[in-house]
């Protein structure tokens, strides 16, 4: 049955093939993009993701859609509930996953406010990731195309949301969907994915950071508490990092640990960063529980996963695994099904 | 545009089409007619021919107004010498003027600015108060284009000159047009920009009246058209389309008027409760209305009247089309919030007295 829906359009591939195709299906397609943040100007960025010519290329896209399309302004929703929180967690010596942050604040919260207000049944993204309804409840699958899965960054969708989002073009593949937008005429079909975090821009990850969190030396420790050499500032480091740390050693070291109180960064062998159990809270079920049984967790975006139980908060994982940063989401699967997740709090051997 | 505004202009686009500043049977042609539609736009706002410098719109217009009167004014010993000029002007301006004062802040002119009061006045007293010694040149807008609030122009334009003689006065008249009656003497203006689109004519074309004698550097150089004001090759078509609109605006003024006065009343009245004005009606241009819907989303509100057919404004928008606060707003004293409450409507001269209704009707399905 045709309804309204709003897409989030943000000007690429992806996301236009996804407004395409509800059009395509007869429904009343309102295509919006979000302006998340602005430059000091106060107009929006004109590198990284996110800018003037992202915005006219998804205005253009409408345009050939035949459907409205409006830019709403969510800076200050994206600086409060992702740039903030994504300074304050390297300060606080975690690794943040501010996509993960931007869907639980942003799109699918008060995107999905915004969409009722303007009498929208479903919020269309460009997401590659499957909802599946098995007649009691709804599921959410990994997407088709396990190259581009973004699953991963939306463990936090529960039943409620998930009967009013949709993700058209879940069930392809990447060059399906571009395929598509070539066949329906659509300008961005052959433009270049988007890498990196939208609003810190290609390679300046640290720049970013040392902006807005001032640098503070301290110690190198090994895992004794030795000190082992200084650094000029701890954020912006991960657990498992071993380039760029200037300590000559003799054999390689990995960050273990950062204490953000003291910048203080501890580091050691491969083998010291083994990570057997995490603490992961709160956890979100796509169910609206946990499930029975051992389920597999994935701990980085387009990690390996691996066999782990959960009880309550605490997460066993069947093998040592290497690398776990706080921070970042651990994300429990059943197969290509997503049972729920969460961030990960602290690390355990 | 406007009736035979499109049908004078398309001459010049089809097989009158020609440079005016050529010599030959075509362009003499072309110059012929750009001459007769300077005459005319002069006619009606009281100006003589040589008093009007065609442009590219009311951006450009002010941008010359403002830029123009202030570098005539930069002697040898260099402008932050002694009397070196100050641009003055008021909060609530429109970005081409308040942008051409960043921009000549930027090279070290100082400039300053007036505020307004909670429903966008402005006292010519204060404008007068406002001047120093080194004050060069004032702006003030005849009506504010977002909501619509008039100024007392002419009072302004007094105590301005009472201040100082030697200044020039510039007025940004694109939204009063259509609707005040616009004479440069009675106002008592130097300068004053006017643009094409608002009052039914083509986009893209606007004028700048220059009071003989007032002292104006050209912001483009070139081929020195214009009388070396505004180089570049002539919109004749343009010009015409101009004049046409403004003759026709000009005669069409009583009725439209009165027929805009009761549509905006319709409008208001059925709204009263949900929205109320900025602006004191008295105080507003009559095809105006700025309303401000308490605890609703401008942004919300103005999709779904789209979704209906009705088009409404909020400020203004960034260079990515989302809603910004306005600056208007901001200088009213307005927050960030109540701003984000408030909608533009404006009647243009197809707009009928029962519109009024319909559109309050369509705004209150919105709610």
């Amino acid at each position: 049955m045709p309804v309204k829906v709003l897409a989030a359009l943000s000007g690429g591939v992806d996301s236009s093939v996804a407004a395409a195709l509800m059009v395509e299906d007869g429904h009343e397609v309102i295509g919006v993009t979000l302006k998340l943040y602005q430059g000091p100007d106060g107009e929006a960025p004109t590198s990284g993701c996110c800018t003037v010519s992202d915005a006219e290329d998804a205005r253009r896209v409408a345009a050939k859609l035949d459907i409205p399309y409006y830019v709403l302004d969510y800076t200050d929703t994206f600086r409060a509930g992702v740039i903030d929180p994504f300074i304050a967690e390297y300060r606080m010596g975690r690794t943040p996953n501010p996509c993960v942050d931007c869907n639980r604040t942003v799109k699918f919260a008060r995107l999905l406010e915004h969409s009722a207000e303007l009498g929208c049944r479903l919020v269309v993204t460009g997401h590659y990731a499957q909802i599946r309804d098995d007649g009691e409840s709804l599921q959410l699958w990994r997407g088709v195309d396990r190259q581009k899965d973004q699953s991963y960054v939306l463990y936090m969708l529960g039943q409620e949301e998930l009967s009013r989002v949709s993700f058209p073009v879940g069930g392809l593949e990447k060059k399906e969907t571009r395929r598509l937008a070539a066949s329906l005429g659509l300008r961005n079909a052959n433009k270049p994915d988007s890498q990196d975090i939208c609003f810190v821009g290609a390679g300046r990850h640290r720049q970013f950071l040392s902006q807005h969190a001032p640098a503070r030396p301290g110690l190198f420790v090994d895992s004794s508490g030795r000190p082992v050499g200084r650094h000029d500032g701890a954020v912006g480091l991960t657990i498992g990092q071993r380039r760029g740390l200037s300590l000559s050693l003799g054999e390689p070291r990995y960050v273990l640990g950062i204490d953000a109180v003291s910048s203080t960064v501890i580091v050691g062998t491969r083998e010291e960063l083994g990570v057997t159990s995490l603490t992961v809270a709160p956890i979100s079920w796509v169910a609206g529980r946990p499930p029975e049984g051992e389920v597999d967790v994935q701990l980085r975006a387009h990690g390996p996963t691996i066999p782990a139980r959960v009880f309550d908060d605490q997460v066993e994982l069947d093998r040592v695994c290497p690398a776990v940063a706080p921070g970042q989401a651990a994300v429990f699967y059943r197969n290509d099904e997503l049972l729920g997740g969460g961030p990960i709090v602290a690390t355990r051997c | 545009m406007r009736p035979g505004v499109w049908e004078a202009m398309s001459r010049f686009s089809g097989d009158a089409f020609g440079n005016a500043s050529g010599s030959h049977a075509v362009s003499r042609r072309a110059k012929n007619a750009l001459e007769d539609a300077r005459e005319l736009a002069a006619s009606i706002i009281g100006a003589r021919p040589g008093e009007v410098v065609f442009t590219g719109g009311g951006t450009e217009s002010d941008n010359l107004a403002v830029k123009g009167a202030v570098l005539a004014r930069t002697g040898s010993s260099g402008w932050l010498g002694p009397g070196g000029p100050e641009f003055l002007t008021v909060v609530t301006e429109h970005e081409a003027v308040l942008e051409s004062a960043r921009f000549l802040a930027r090279f070290g002119f100082p400039t300053k600015l007036v505020g307004v009061d909670r429903f966008g006045r402005i006292e010519p007293e204060e404008v007068a108060e406002a001047m120093s010694d080194a004050t060069g040149v004032v702006s003030v807008m005849a009506a504010n284009n977002e909501t619509g609030a008039m100024a007392p122009l002419a009072k302004i334009a007094a105590a301005v000159k009472d201040r100082n003689p030697a200044v020039s006065f510039h007025t940004d008249a694109v939204q009063a047009f259509v609707s005040e009656p616009v004479d440069v003497d009675d106002l008592g203006v130097d300068l004053l920009t006017l643009a094409a689109h608002k009052f039914g004519g083509p986009q893209g074309v606007g004028l700048l009246y220059v009071r003989e004698g007032t002292r104006l550097e050209p912001v483009l150089h070139g081929g020195g058209q214009e009388l070396g004001r505004r180089s570049g090759t002539h919109n004749v078509s343009g010009a015409v389309g101009m004049a046409t609109a403004m003759e026709l605006a000009c005669a069409d003024r009583p009725r439209f008027r009165t027929d805009i006065a009761e549509a905006r009343r319709r409008f208001e009245t059925a709204l009263v409760g949900v929205a109320a004005p900025t602006v004191p009606v008295e105080d507003r241009l009559v095809q105006h209305s700025h309303l401000r819907f308490p605890g609703v989303s401008n942004e919300t509100l103005l999709i779904k009247l789209d979704g209906l057919g009705l088009a409404a404004s909020t400020a203004s928008a960034c260079q990515s089309g989302a809603a910004t606060v306005s600056h208007v707003l901001t200088a009213m004293g307005y927050t960030d919030e109540e701003a984000r409450q408030c909608l533009r409507f404006s009647f243009g001269w197809t707009t009928t007295a029962a519109d009024g209704e319909l559109a309050a009707e369509l705004v209150k399905a919105c709610l």
